[in-house]
């Protein structure tokens, strides 16, 4: 019987912090990336929940977790404020032709 | 009139002509008549000298002397206060130049009414005349030595301004260049000798050095040294009075307004030397004296040879100028010094006669100046002729004339001198200038009055001078006679002029230093030294003769002896006069020819002009030639040499700039730009990319800082 184990988790966290990575790159949509930026911070947490059920860590990984969580909210709506800020002045959110200060 | 009156107006008299040629030469040019203000100035300096010097001849015997400090070195290290005063002295001698100067002077400004008119500088020329005026009455009024080279010095600038009035003409301003250099030459020995004087007495005044001279206090306590500074100061007179060996300017100085030679080139300014030798001598040694009268005597007969063959009216007369100056110094150096300043009297005014005389002359005939050209005018300006006869007789000492007594003195006085020290040399060479100066003024009277006119045009238009020409002329061949000097017309001695006005004044040189005959008898000497109080107050008055028993009595006897001797050389000389010029009977062509290499001689001036020409101004030439060679050469190639040498680190440091400095800057500025032009392209604008950049420079990251 396969026994679930630290791997396992780091497994999907990699997985889901690559994900995230293939989302901020390859999507044009400033929601998407967006998205992606949340899929890391998530793939962080369990890194951080996983190191601390199987460390000796303490639940201070936990707390990060919790404390991510937070920050990932608060980056959310500062994130989604910045989006609809672009929306109103570029009538869309697409990253690509935001680039006003190239050169 | 008191003393400080008289003081008071000798200033007066003295700045009144400085007043007139400021006054004109600034006005000239707008008013056309401003040469009447000049005249109205000569006018009232005339007569105030007059005044003064009737004053001070009638009631003063003895100097007024006013003084104040011009200005004051204290704390000289080595001698203290150092003081240079101004002052005026009048004395018998001032009083009598005063006359002469102004009289002179006047007459020429009335003369030069008439003779000048036309000219375009009119006003300027009497401008010029007055501030002549004034300079020589600076020298006649001072009594120091500083004054008296100041001034000097000013009737030598106005000497040139005048030579060179009309400057258009070559020969003028060439002449005007010469008279100032040369005369140059002679101030130079005159300041070395004041300074001797002024280093060792400290003070410029001419009583006060006598002063010291006669309380024993000699130059660098060395007789030698007070010869020297005699010479020396006698070297300014050189000049002035063109004595050999600088005699050369005077001739050339004829290039000037023919009223302006009479005036300062034979009448005053010439006389200026002879004056200066007077004020100097009482402290002249013996041997400067024989220097001097060596000089004079050497002068006046070389100045005689070659006025005989001048064809030139002035220059006849130019010569006869420095052959009678030569008497004159020759006079002083024999110590026949009342005698002396006696013919600087009479030759002023019986020489401004013959020169006006032949201003008159060349007015008359247009600007003609050759006799050859001329003949017979003594018909057609018999006022002219008459004056010029009287002028001619008195410089060739006739009996009757003033010129005849003073020379009669002067020839005595070198007979004396001959007898007394044995110098023959003297009195043979004046008695044969006598026979000499009578044969050549002869023979300019007799070619320019006398006979057939040569050139009948210029002879047809001559006409006689109007009253201003003619009164000046008539005025001073008056004065020529001897009624103004001395009752007695052969013997001037018991005349108010010798017997009261001027005497020989006290000689201060030490006894070992004088001649035998100017010796004072023991007695006296001891009395000198012994109580130097006593002689102070003694010296300043000119009463004393120094003259021993001997030479006085030798001069006696040499009274009547010169007295026939100069009247037969003068009758000797003229019979020659007539017997070639005016009779024919002897051929003045063949005397010329037969003594051709002599004639030559005498009428090239004795090369001297070509010695100079060939020594002093030809080494001249090529020294500054030779400092033009070493300024164009040397300097400048030193000064180029500086210059290209900057020149060449200059362009090194210019290339190192551009090259160097500036290829750092550019390189930097390219290295940047190449960066920045290759690193732009990854500022894409696109979140994307730099998120990959991001993404594999953390993996790069992680790579290099594995921690396994």
């Amino acid at each position: 019987m396969l026994q679930v184990g630290l791997t396992h988790f780091l497994v999907i966290g990699a997985i889901l912090f690559s994900l995230g990575i293939y989302g901020i790159i390859t999507r044009k949509n400033a929601v998407m990336v967006l998205m992606g930026v949340e899929l890391i911070l998530n793939a962080a947490n369990i890194n951080f929940v996983a190191f601390s059920r199987y460390g000796n860590f303490g639940l201070n990984g936990q707390i990060a977790a919790l404390f991510v969580i937070v920050l990932a909210a608060a980056e959310a709506a500062i994130a989604l404020a910045i989006v609809l800020n672009i929306y109103k002045t570029y009538s869309n959110v697409n990253v690509d032709e935001i680039s006003n200060l190239k050169e | 009139m008191t003393e400080s009156l008289l003081i008071t107006l000798s200033i007066v008299t003295l700045f009144l002509p400085l007043l007139g040629f400021a006054v004109v030469v600034l006005t000239g040019k707008k008013f056309s008549k401003m040469y009447l203000f000049e005249m109205l100035i000569i006018s009232a300096t005339l007569l105030i000298s007059l005044t003064i010097a009737f004053f001070k001849l009638s009631y003063y015997p003895h100097d007024i002397v006013a003084s104040l400090d011009w200005f004051k070195f204290s704390n000289v290290p080595g001698i203290g206060t150092l003081n240079f005063e101004i002052g005026v002295k009048i004395d018998n001698l001032t009083a009598l130049m005063l006359i002469v100067v102004n009289l002179i002077s006047f007459l020429v400004h009335l003369f030069s009414i008439e003779y000048m008119h036309g000219d375009p500088r009119y006003n300027r020329y009497f401008s010029y005349l007055g501030i002549f005026t004034f300079s020589m009455l600076g020298i006649v009024l001072t009594h120091n030595l500083l004054m008296m080279y100041i001034f000097w010095e000013l009737v030598g600038l106005s000497s040139y301004l005048l030579i060179g009035f009309w400057f258009e003409k070559k020969s003028a301003s060439d002449a005007s260049k010469k008279a100032f250099i040369v005369n140059r030459v002679g101030d130079i020995g005159m300041f070395a000798g004041i300074l001797i004087l002024f280093t060792n007495y400290h003070t410029f005044t001419f009583d006060k050095i006598f002063e010291q001279i006669s309380m024993g206090h000699l130059p660098f306590n060395s007789p030698a040294w007070l010869t020297a500074a005699g010479i020396l100061v006698f070297m300014g007179a050189v000049g002035k009075s063109a004595q050999f060996p600088l005699h050369v300017w005077l001739p050339d100085a004829m290039e000037g307004p023919t009223p302006v030679s009479a005036l300062i080139h034979a009448a005053t300014m010439v006389a200026a030397g002879v004056y200066l030798v007077v004020r100097i001598f009482a402290m002249l040694t013996a041997d400067a004296m024989t220097v001097i009268a060596i000089i004079g005597a050497v002068t006046s007969f070389i100045a005689a040879t070659i006025a005989l063959t001048q064809n030139d009216i002035k220059k006849v007369l130019a010569y006869s100028t420095v052959s009678q100056l030569g008497y004159m110094i020759m006079a002083l150096g024999v110590g026949a010094y009342s005698f002396a300043f006696f013919h600087l009297v009479t030759h002023a005014f019986f020489k401004a006669c013959l020169f006006l005389g032949s201003g008159s002359v060349i007015h008359a005939m247009h600007h003609e100046q050759d006799i050859r050209n001329m003949g017979g005018l003594r018909k057609k300006l018999p006022i002219t002729y008459y004056t010029f006869l009287i002028s001619t007789l008195a410089i060739s000492g006739i009996p009757f004339t003033s010129g005849f007594l003073s020379k009669d003195g002067i020839l005595a006085g070198t007979l004396t001198f001959g007898k007394l020290t044995g110098y023959w040399f003297i009195p043979a060479l004046g008695f044969l200038v006598a026979l000499l100066t009578a044969f050549y003024m002869f023979r300019l009277v007799i070619l320019t009055f006398h006979g057939e006119p040569r050139d009948h045009h210029k002879y047809d238009h001559a006409h006689e001078s109007p009253f201003v020409m003619a009164a000046p002329l008539v005025i001073l061949a008056t004065l020529s006679i001897f009624i103004w000097y001395t009752p007695n017309p052969v013997g001037a001695d018991q005349g108010w002029f010798l017997s009261k006005w001027v005497k020989t004044p006290h000689t201060v040189v030490p006894q070992n230093q004088r001649f035998n005959f100017m010796k004072t008898e023991e007695k006296t000497a001891a009395a000198e030294t012994s109580e130097p109080a006593l002689h102070e107050a003694e010296a300043p008055v000119h009463g004393e003769i120094t003259h021993s028993e001997m030479y006085t009595e030798a001069m006696h006897a040499s009274h009547y002896p010169a007295m026939f001797l100069s009247i037969a050389m003068a009758g000797l000389g003229i019979l020659f006069a007539f017997l070639i010029y005016q009779w024919k009977k002897i051929s003045a062509d063949m005397l010329e020819e037969k003594l051709r290499p002599l004639h030559k001689f005498s009428l090239n001036k004795w090369y001297i002009d070509e010695l100079y020409d060939a020594t002093w101004i030809a080494g001249t030439l090529a020294f500054s030639k030779m400092l033009y060679w070493i300024d164009s050469v040397i300097i400048d190639g030193a000064v180029n040499g500086a210059a290209t040498v900057t020149r060449f680190v200059s362009r090194l440091s210019g290339l190192f700039d551009t090259f160097v400095v500036d290829g750092f800057v550019n390189f930097t500025a390219f290295l940047s730009g190449f960066i920045g032009l290759n690193f732009k392209k990854l500022q894409t604008g696109k979140v994307q990319t730099y998120v990959i950049f991001v993404v594999f420079a953390i993996i790069i990251i992680m790579l290099v800082f594995k921690p396994y």
